[in-house]
């Protein structure tokens, strides 16, 4: 066989594999977005979805969600994996512990959530037990926007903080023992050892990390419909109403293309924040 | 690497054929926008249709996607759907393309044997001169209350005529000797609100839902709710199905959709009554569900058609759905003894039926595919008056606009509680 072909033909699955499941459905949503059904190009969805009194509030509250969600989860994960890696015993355990949620159903992790958080819910039958309440409070309503939003981010931290966590314990492991072990030579100790050494080593994969996780937090959903129902819209939520409820694909539509925007844009920003040299690539 | 693309196209060729089977030996094939939940589709299947002369293929269908599948059956060159069950708000549409075959002469054979209601007959002429669907079930929206909430009620009061006055003052007396919001509204993604604004507020402050949308007497109804609201549970914006905080204890008091409360009654039957909504100065607005059974243009058997309608509509049939599925029958039918929760819902729905200043607010006619974006007129003016506290001429003035142009758009004439148009959109007066 040729060998210089043989790179194409190789990927030319993953190449069909992606023109046929997302360039073309791309392609279609950008055409039932700004054509109408007769034909004729139209921004009237564009600005029906942008005149809508749900869009600012939606952009407004995911915008808030992806700002502490994403920070929160990196921290977190990031101690996470430290934290096995000086682990002697139990190490896996440990492990599949923490990704366990990653196999729980975004919408079946909101039910389990709003199980604990509802006004008749083990969260407020424990507080009840233990005397701190004398009757039910209300954690999920529109008047306790803070506890709403509180509960919104606690069930995905629950729920998506594993993904981060596997990505950086495969980017702690891949770095070299020898630096570490050099600069305790020197004596640096923890903190300058995890400053200087851990975190600029790690930078390739807190970037896949990040990406990975805002992307996907800008798609927060199931969650929000399960804890919070119409209380707290959101991007994706929003899209799904006018598709399933309102019965509009085309303004539907003009959402995904708009999440698609910001996530592209959010990407675009951490690939030149966290540019990562050649060098350390190696 | 070798693909083998003829045994690939074998093998898909094969599982088309072993499909086309599967649909041949399933004799008479039923669509159904209604009993969709798993379990409400194997009663049909395993109870309902089983002694009906034919094998039944009984195909629960998106009410999203019901539209799309019946144009294409009238599209194809062999129809495969022998018979549609749908509300009569959605077999509107498809009438309206040409799609159902005329069933006066059924009527006339079916009539001997069986007495239908008079008013579902004439809704299944869908407001022409022909009969294109034959009343199936009933159904309608009602409340429930839990019986530890009665002593609460406001002296005076009857239970099965309130007023929306009464109705603020038992949530007002409830709240206050709880400090919990008990009264319950299935306000959320999942819920029915927008029917509860078409088909009970509206109606009983305004006597009309379109053309009365916006004018004083809405205004004044809007000012009234968001009174009412802050006796309502909050919760409320994301409750589904009110059977569920009813059973749980967090509400005591709902309104919702009878098959929608049934599983709480049927679960405590002993912990709940049933009523009728509340009435306000045009009287007390209620909104009867009407399913009907049709035969589509392009029906493969005619007479296998016929044969799943006459058993579907025999009374003992008909009990039967009552029984099994919790819809009320459209024929004069012995119903026997119900379990005690059934009995309950059906006690409510008389109620509301029989109610001497019942005012009948239709499903939503002739809005197509503008549908889902009427419902959201009412429950983005909710959303903006109650929750969002703007202010209310200026918000009704704003989505009067909108309503109107979907009207418009979708060029529907007023249906009933709506005074008509003859064949003009029906206008919001501004």
């Amino acid at each position: 066989m040729n060998t210089d072909r043989l790179p194409y033909l190789l990927i030319a699955p993953s190449v069909a594999f992606l023109a046929l499941l997302f360039l073309w459905p791309l392609a279609e949503t950008v055409l039932v977005a700004f054509v109408t059904p007769q034909g004729v190009p139209t921004t009237e969805y564009l600005r029906k979805m942008a005149g809508d009194l749900n869009f600012g509030v939606a952009l407004r509250n995911t915008l808030i969600l992806v700002a502490i969600i994403v920070p929160l989860q990196v921290s977190i994960a990031l101690g996470l994996a430290m934290l096995l890696g000086k682990l002697e015993r139990g190490r896996m355990a440990h492990l599949y512990a923490w990704t366990l949620p990653l196999g729980v159903s975004d919408l079946a992790a909101g039910i389990v959530w709003l199980a604990i958080f509802t006004d008749r819910g083990y969260l407020n039958s424990l507080l009840q037990a233990l005397g701190v309440l004398d009757r039910p409070t209300a954690w999920l309503s529109i008047h306790t926007p803070i506890a709403l939003f509180a509960c919104v981010i606690v069930a995905e931290i629950w729920r998506a903080t594993a993904i981060v966590l596997v990505i950086l314990v495969a980017g702690v492991q891949l770095i070299p023992k020898e630096y570490t072990e050099a600069a305790e030579v020197f004596g640096a100790g923890p903190w300058t050892r995890f400053v200087k050494i851990t975190l600029p080593l790690l930078k390739p994969s807190l970037q896949s990390a990040l990406i990975l996780r805002t992307v996907l937090a800008f798609e927060v959903f199931a969650v929000v419909y399960a804890l919070a129902g119409r209380d707290l819209p959101v991007l994706v939520g929003e899209a799904y109403n006018w598709q399933v409820q309102y019965q509009n694909t085309h303004v539907a539509s003009a959402y995904a293309l708009f999440i698609l925007l910001v996530s592209i844009g959010s990407t675009l920003v951490y690939l030149r924040v966290l540019r990562v040299r050649r060098e350390t690539l190696a | 690497m070798n693909f083998r693309p003829l045994t690939v196209a074998r093998a898909a060729a094969l599982a088309v054929l072993a499909a086309h089977a599967a649909l041949a030996v399933a004799q008479t094939t039923v669509v159904s926008t209604q009993l969709r939940p798993i379990e409400e589709a194997e009663k049909m299947r395993n109870v309902i249709l089983k002694g009906a002369p034919d094998a039944v293929n009984f195909v629960p269908e998106d009410p999203n996607t019901y539209l799309t599948r019946m144009k294409a059956e009238l599209g194809a060159a062999q129809g495969k759907v022998h018979v549609t069950i749908a509300l009569d708000g959605e077999l509107g549409p498809v009438n309206q393309l040409g799609g159902l075959q005329d069933l006066d002469d059924m009527v006339t054979r079916l009539g001997a044997s069986r007495s239908f209601s008079a008013a579902a007959l004439s809704l299944g002429k869908l407001g022409g001169d022909k009969q294109r669907f034959i009343p199936l079930m009933t159904n309608t929206f009602q409340m429930a209350a839990n019986k530890q909430a009665l002593r609460h009620l406001p002296a005076g009061a009857d239970i099965n005529a309130l007023t929306f006055a009464q109705l603020k003052a038992w949530a007002k007396a409830m709240k206050d000797a709880t400090g919990e919001a008990k009264l319950g509204f299935p306000a959320g993604p999942r819920g029915l609100m927008h029917r509860f604004f078409q088909g009970s507020l509206y109606p009983s402050y305004t006597g009309g839902v379109v053309r009365s949308y916006a004018n004083a007497d809405a205004a004044a109804m809007w000012a009234d709710f968001k009174d009412l609201w802050q006796y309502v549970n909050p919760r409320s914006t994301a409750y589904g199905f009110m059977e569920e905080p009813l059973k749980t204890g967090e509400v005591w008091v709902a309104f919702d959709h009878t098959a929608r409360l049934l599983p709480a009654l049927t679960d405590k039957p002993n912990d709940f009554v049933t009523f009728p909504a509340p009435a306000a100065a045009k009287g007390r607005g209620f909104m009867p569900v009407i399913v009907g059974i049709s035969v589509p243009k392009n029906s493969p058997d005619r007479a296998a058609a016929e044969r799943v309608i006459d058993h579907l509509t025999k009374p003992g049939t008909q009990a039967a759905i009552l029984r099994e599925v919790g819809f009320f029958p459209v024929v004069k039918a012995d119903l026997g003894q119900l379990s005690p929760g059934v009995q309950l819902a059906a006690d409510g729905m008389n109620k509301v039926f029989a109610a001497r200043d019942g005012v009948a607010s239709l499903l939503p006619a002739g809005l197509g595919a503008k549908n889902g974006e009427f419902n959201k007129v009412f429950i983005d003016t909710f959303q903006r008056i109650v929750l969002r506290n703007e202010d209310i001429k200026a918000v009704l003035a704003e989505q009067g606009k909108v309503l109107d142009q979907l009207m418009k758009d979708a060029n529907a004439p007023c249906w009933a509680p709506d005074a008509g148009s003859g064949s003009a959109p029906c206008p919001v007066a501004q």
